[in-house]
C-alpha cells in the first residue's frame, strides 16, 4: 500500500496492489526471457539426467523431462518464444486492427465497407486451421508465426476498434474537429484514441492470452517453435506422457502459461486510474 | 404530528476516490403540510435532487445520509431497513423522474409498467389497476384514455410521456409525490398541458408533493412554498407570492433578476448594414436520396435568412422544428440537398469538406452539450490551443499567451488550464466550448441551444458574456432556441420555426404582437413569474389543436 500511495500522490495516479502483482510477473517473465540464456543451468537440447520426468531434485530443481534434458532450462528459455513471439504478434495484430478499425469508423462510406467485409472473411477462417495450412506452406519460422498470429488476430481487433470508435465518432467533439477542416490523422489520432485507450489495453489483453495459447497449441501440434528449443505449449505437449506420474515437466509449463495470462489480466483489469479529486 | 414531511438536521456526505468525505447536504430542516407543494429550486449541484431522493431512503451511490431524520406519516426513513423502505417507496412516497423517456422500458406496454406498482405491492387485482390507471389518464388529460396505455413508450411525444409516468407515480394512491425537473426537457407548449395535469392531479387528491426545478417561472405556477437552497443549505423559504415579491437573499435576487428584461444597446442604422450570411431556398434532411434528388425526410423547408455584420439572428421553435438541422446545413455539416449560402459576399460550398480553411474558420458553430463537445481526453489547455494551432500555426510561448487571453475572455481563471472537461461545471464547460470558437476568430458563430442545459443564473450570465464580447470583437451569432426570453435578450431580429419551415420573422420590437398564429401561440406559452399566470392564461383551443400535438 505504501508504494500506491507514493504512486498516488507522486503522479495523480492510483494503482492497486492486485495491478502491481500482474506487472511484477510480467516483468518477471519479461526479465527471464532476456537473460535466460546466461543463466541456465544446462543447455536446453542436453540430455543430463538418466532417468526420464525426473522429480524435482537439487541439481534439476524443477526435474527433468521426457528425454531427461533440464526442466528449469527448458522453461526458462521456453519464455523467451513464448513471450517474445506472443507479444511481437499482439502488437502488429492491435497496431493494424486499431489503426483500420478507427481510420474505417471515421472515413465511413466504401472504404469501410470493403475493409470491414475483407475482415470479415479472413475472421470466418478458423484460426487453428489457417494457422496450419500457412506453417504447412511456408514452414515454420520465427517470422512467419508471428506474422500468422498477427494475421489471425488483426480482424478481431479491427471490429473491436471500429464499435468503439463509432460511437466516439458521433460526438460533438468529432464534428467540431471535422468542421474546423481536420484531417483524418488528427481525428484518429488525437480526438478518437485517447477516448478508447482502456478498452484497446483490456483487448490487448484478451488478445494476447489468445495469442499464447493459439501458439501454445500449434506448439501442441508439433508445428510451432521447432526442437530442440521449445515454448512453453510445446513444453506440455512434449511432456504430456508424464501425467500419469505426476511428473513436475508437464505441471511446470503449465503453471508458466497461467501465471502469465492471468496476470497480464491482472493488470489490464488494473490499470492505474488517475484520481479526479485532487483537492485533497 | 400535523406535518406529513419532518426533516431534521438532514446531512448527506458523499465520499471521492480518495476516500476524502465531503458533505453535500449540511443539515436541513424541512416540514411539508398534507397536500402542501413545496418547491425545492437552486441551481445544479445545491443538493435539490440529492434532498429529494432522501425522502424516499434513498441516495445515490457513494453518497450516505450521515446524520438527521426524514420522517414522513411518522416513519423516519434514515433508519428503516430497505425492505421497510421498499414497502413505502410506490405507496406512501412516490417518485417522477425528469426524463421519462429514460424511465420507461422501451420493450414493454405503458399500461403494464404503470400498473406495475400496484403488482408489486399486491395493492389491487389488475383489472382494477387498469381501470384506475384510465381514470388517472383521463385527469391527466391524455388523449385516448382507454387506449394510449396499450402502445409503447416510443408511440407517444415527450409531453404525453411525461404525464404517463406521473400516472405511474399516483396509481399507488401516494401521500406524497416528487417532481425531479418534470418540464425541464420538454417545450414550452408542451410544458403548459403537462403543468396544468399536473397542477389539477395534485389539487383533487389533496397530496403533497415535492417538485424540484431551476425554473422559478415554472414553480412559481405549481409550488405553494418555495425553498431556495444553495451549497447544500436552505438559503431561503417562504410562500411562493413571499419569494417572488420580497426575496431576502442574494441568491434569490439573481435568480429573479434573470427574468428581467435587460436593456439592448443601439442598433446601428439600417444605411450602415452589410449582410454577412444570406441563405436562401435551403433545403436539407436525411434518408435516401429520392428520384427528385431531394432527401426521403425534409427536415428543413424553402429556408430563408440574413444575418447583417454585428447583428444577431435568432431561431426559435420548438423540438423537431428543423433548427438544429438548419444550422448544420448552414454550417456544412449536412450538406444541403438545394439552396445558397452567401458567406461575406461569397457562394459558400454545401459541404464542409470543400469549403476552404479560412471560410471554415471565419464560421464557427458551438453546441447545446458542452459534456459532448468537448472532448473529455483532453486538457482546457489543448482543447482551446488547438483551432490557434490549426489556422493561426501558433506554437509555443505566444500559443500560450493567446490561451490565457481567451480564459481571460470567457471569465475563466487561468488555473484551469491543466484540467479535463469532467472537472468543470456546466457553465465552464460552455464557456470553454465558446472560447475555442473564439480561437478560430470568427465572424459568424453559430449557437445551438448552448444555455439550454443550463440553470437560469448561469445562462444568464453566458448571455452577457456573449453580448460584451460582440461588442468587443464585433462578431455576429446566429441564435437557436426553445427559450423566447433567451433569444429575446439577445437577438435583432428572430425568426420562428415550425414543421421545417420558416413561419415568420420579426423584430424584438414586435415581439408582443406576433402575426403568425404558431408564433402567438409559443409566445403565449413562455410561463411567467406571476403564480396566476397559469391559471389566467386562455389559449385559443383550435391553435393548440393544429400546432400543439401533444
Amino acid at each position: 500500500m505504501a508504494l500506491s500511495n507514493t504512486l498516488a500522490s507522486k503522479f495523480g495516479y492510483r494503482f492497486n496492489w492486485v495491478g502491481l502483482i500482474g506487472l511484477s510477473i510480467i516483468l518477471f517473465w519479461g526479465v527471464i526471457a532476456l537473460i535466460a540464456p546466461h543463466i541456465i543451468p544446462h543447455p536446453v537440447g542436453e540430455i543430463v539426467d538418466e532417468d526420464y520426468f525426473g522429480p524435482i531434485s537439487s541439481r534439476f530443481w524443477l526435474g527433468s523431462d521426457y528425454l531427461g534434458r533440464d526442466m528449469l532450462s527448458r522453461v526458462l528459455m521456453g519464455a523467451r518464444y513464448t513471450v517474445g513471439i506472443s507479444l511481437a504478434a499482439v502488437c502488429i495484430a492491435c497496431f493494424s486492427g486499431v489503426v483500420l478499425g478507427m481510420a474505417a469508423a471515421v472515413s465511413g462510406g466504401w472504404f469501410d465497407t470493403a475493409l470491414s467485409r475483407f475482415l470479415d472473411a479472413l475472421n470466418s477462417i478458423p484460426s487453428k486451421l489457417s494457422g496450419l495450412v500457412v506453417v504447412a506452406a511456408v514452414g515454420s519460422s520465427i517470422d512467419v508465426l508471428i506474422v500468422t498470429l498477427a494475421v489471425i488476430y488483426t480482424p478481431g481487433a479491427y471490429r473491436f476498434a471500429r464499435a468503439l470508435a463509432v460511437n466516439i465518432n458521433t460526438m460533438d467533439y468529432i464534428t467540431v474537429a471535422r468542421t474546423r477542416g481536420e484531417g483524418i490523422f488528427y481525428l484518429i489520432g488525437s480526438e478518437i484514441l485517447p477516448n478508447i485507450t482502456g478498452p484497446v489495453l483490456a483487448d490487448l489483453g484478451i488478445r494476447f492470452v489468445f495469442i499464447v495459447l493459439l501458439l501454445s497449441g500449434l506448439s501442441f501440434l508439433g508445428l510451432g517453435v521447432q526442437p530442440p528449443y521449445a515454448d512453453w505449449g510445446a513444453l506440455v505437449h512434449e511432456n504430456v506422457g508424464g501425467l500419469p506420474f505426476g511428473a513436475p515437466a508437464v505441471i511446470v509449463p503449465s503453471l508458466a502459461i497461467a501465471s502469465l495470462t492471468i496476470s497480464v489480466n491482472l493488470l489490464i483489469d488494473n490499470l492505474p486510474k488517475k484520481i479526479r479529486d485532487r483537492s485533497a | 404530528m400535523e406535518n406529513l414531511v419532518e426533516i431534521r438536521d438532514l446531512k448527506v456526505e458523499a465520499t471521492t476516490d480518495t476516500g476524502r468525505r465531503i458533505e453535500i447536504i449540511k443539515g436541513i430542516d424541512l416540514d411539508i403540510a398534507q397536500g402542501e407543494i413545496v418547491a425545492l429550486i437552486g441551481e445544479s449541484g445545491s443538493g435539490k435532487t440529492t434532498i429529494a431522493l432522501t425522502l424516499m431512503g434513498h441516495t445515490r451511490p457513494g453518497c450516505r445520509i450521515s446524520g438527521g431524520s426524514v420522517r414522513i406519516a411518522g416513519k423516519d426513513m434514515v433508519t428503516l431497513t430497505e425492505r421497510e423502505r421498499a414497502s413505502i417507496r410506490g405507496t406512501e412516497v412516490a417518485y417522477v423522474p425528469q426524463s421519462a423517456a429514460a424511465a420507461f422500458n422501451p420493450a414493454k406496454r405503458i399500461i403494464d409498467q404503470v400498473i406495475e406498482v400496484t403488482r408489486i405491492h399486491r395493492l389491487m387485482p389488475p383489472e382494477a389497476a387498469r381501470r384506475k390507471a384510465v381514470e388517472l389518464f383521463r385527469a391527466l388529460s391524455l388523449p385516448d384514455p382507454e387506449h394510449i396505455g396499450n402502445r409503447y413508450p416510443h408511440q407517444v411525444s415527450g409531453g404525453q410521456l411525461q404525464r404517463l409516468s406521473a400516472a405511474m407515480a399516483l396509481i399507488g394512491d401516494p401521500n406524497l409525490v416528487i417532481f425531479d425537473e418534470p418540464t425541464t426537457a420538454l417545450d414550452v407548449t408542451t410544458q403548459i398541458e403537462v403543468l396544468r395535469a399536473f397542477k389539477s392531479v395534485m389539487k383533487q387528491g389533496g397530496i403533497a408533493g415535492v417538485y424540484v426545478s431551476h425554473d422559478l417561472a415554472v414553480v412559481a405556477q405549481i409550488a405553494d412554498r418555495i425553498v431556495v437552497l444553495r451549497g447544500g443549505e436552505v438559503q431561503e423559504v417562504g410562500t411562493t407570492a413571499d419569494i417572488l415579491g420580497h426575496a431576502q437573499h442574494p441568491y434569490t435576487r439573481e435568480l429573479l433578476a434573470a427574468f428581467e428584461p435587460k436593456p439592448r444597446g443601439e442598433d446601428k442604422a439600417a444605411a450602415e448594414r452589410e449582410p454577412l450570411l444570406e441563405v436562401s431556398g435551403l433545403l436539407a434532411g436525411y434518408g435516401p436520396i429520392q428520384a427528385d434528388g431531394l432527401p426521403l425526410v425534409r427536415a428543413v423547408q424553402e429556408a430563408s435568412l440574413t444575418v447583417e455584420k454585428g447583428r444577431n439572428l435568432g431561431i426559435i421553435g420548438e423540438s423537431g422544428c428543423g433548427k438544429s438541422t438548419l444550422a448544420r446545413a448552414i454550417a456544412g455539416i449536412l450538406p444541403a440537398s438545394s439552396g445558397h449560402i452567401i458567406f461575406n459576399g461569397r457562394e459558400l460550398e454545401r459541404s464542409a469538406r470543400q469549403r476552404s480553411r479560412d471560410q471554415l474558420r471565419e464560421l464557427q458553430i458551438v453546441f447545446q452539450y458542452a459534456d459532448t463537445a468537448l472532448n473529455p481526453e483532453k486538457s482546457i489547455e489543448e482543447i482551446i490551443g488547438r483551432p490557434l494551432a490549426f489556422y493561426h500555426g501558433m506554437k509555443g510561448r505566444t500559443r500560450d499567451a493567446r490561451i490565457d487571453e481567451l480564459l481571460d475572455m470567457v471569465h475563466l481563471p487561468k488555473t484551469l488550464r491543466q484540467r479535463r472537461p469532467a472537472e468543470l461545471s456546466g457553465g465552464q464547460k460552455q464557456r470553454v466550448n465558446f472560447a475555442r470558437a473564439l480561437a478560430a476568430e470568427p465572424k459568424l458563430i453559430l449557437c445551438d441551444e448552448i444555455t439550454s442545459a443550463l440553470d437560469t443564473v448561469v445562462a444568464t450570465a453566458v448571455i452577457d458574456l456573449l453580448k460584451e464580447l460582440q461588442r468587443e470583437l464585433s462578431l455576429s451569432y446566429i441564435f437557436i432556441s426553445h427559450d423566447l426570453s433567451v433569444v429575446e435578450a439577445i437577438c435583432d431580429e428572430i425568426v420562428v420555426m415550425y414543421g421545417g419551415r420558416k413561419v415568420e420573422g420579426i423584430t424584438p420590437a414586435q415581439l408582443k404582437a406576433p402575426q403568425h398564429p404558431y408564433s402567438k401561440l409559443l409566445f403565449s406559452s413562455v410561463p411567467k413569474l406571476d403564480p396566476g399566470w397559469l391559471d389566467a392564461l386562455e389559449l385559443d383551443p383550435d391553435l393548440v389543436k393544429t400546432y400543439g400535438q401533444h
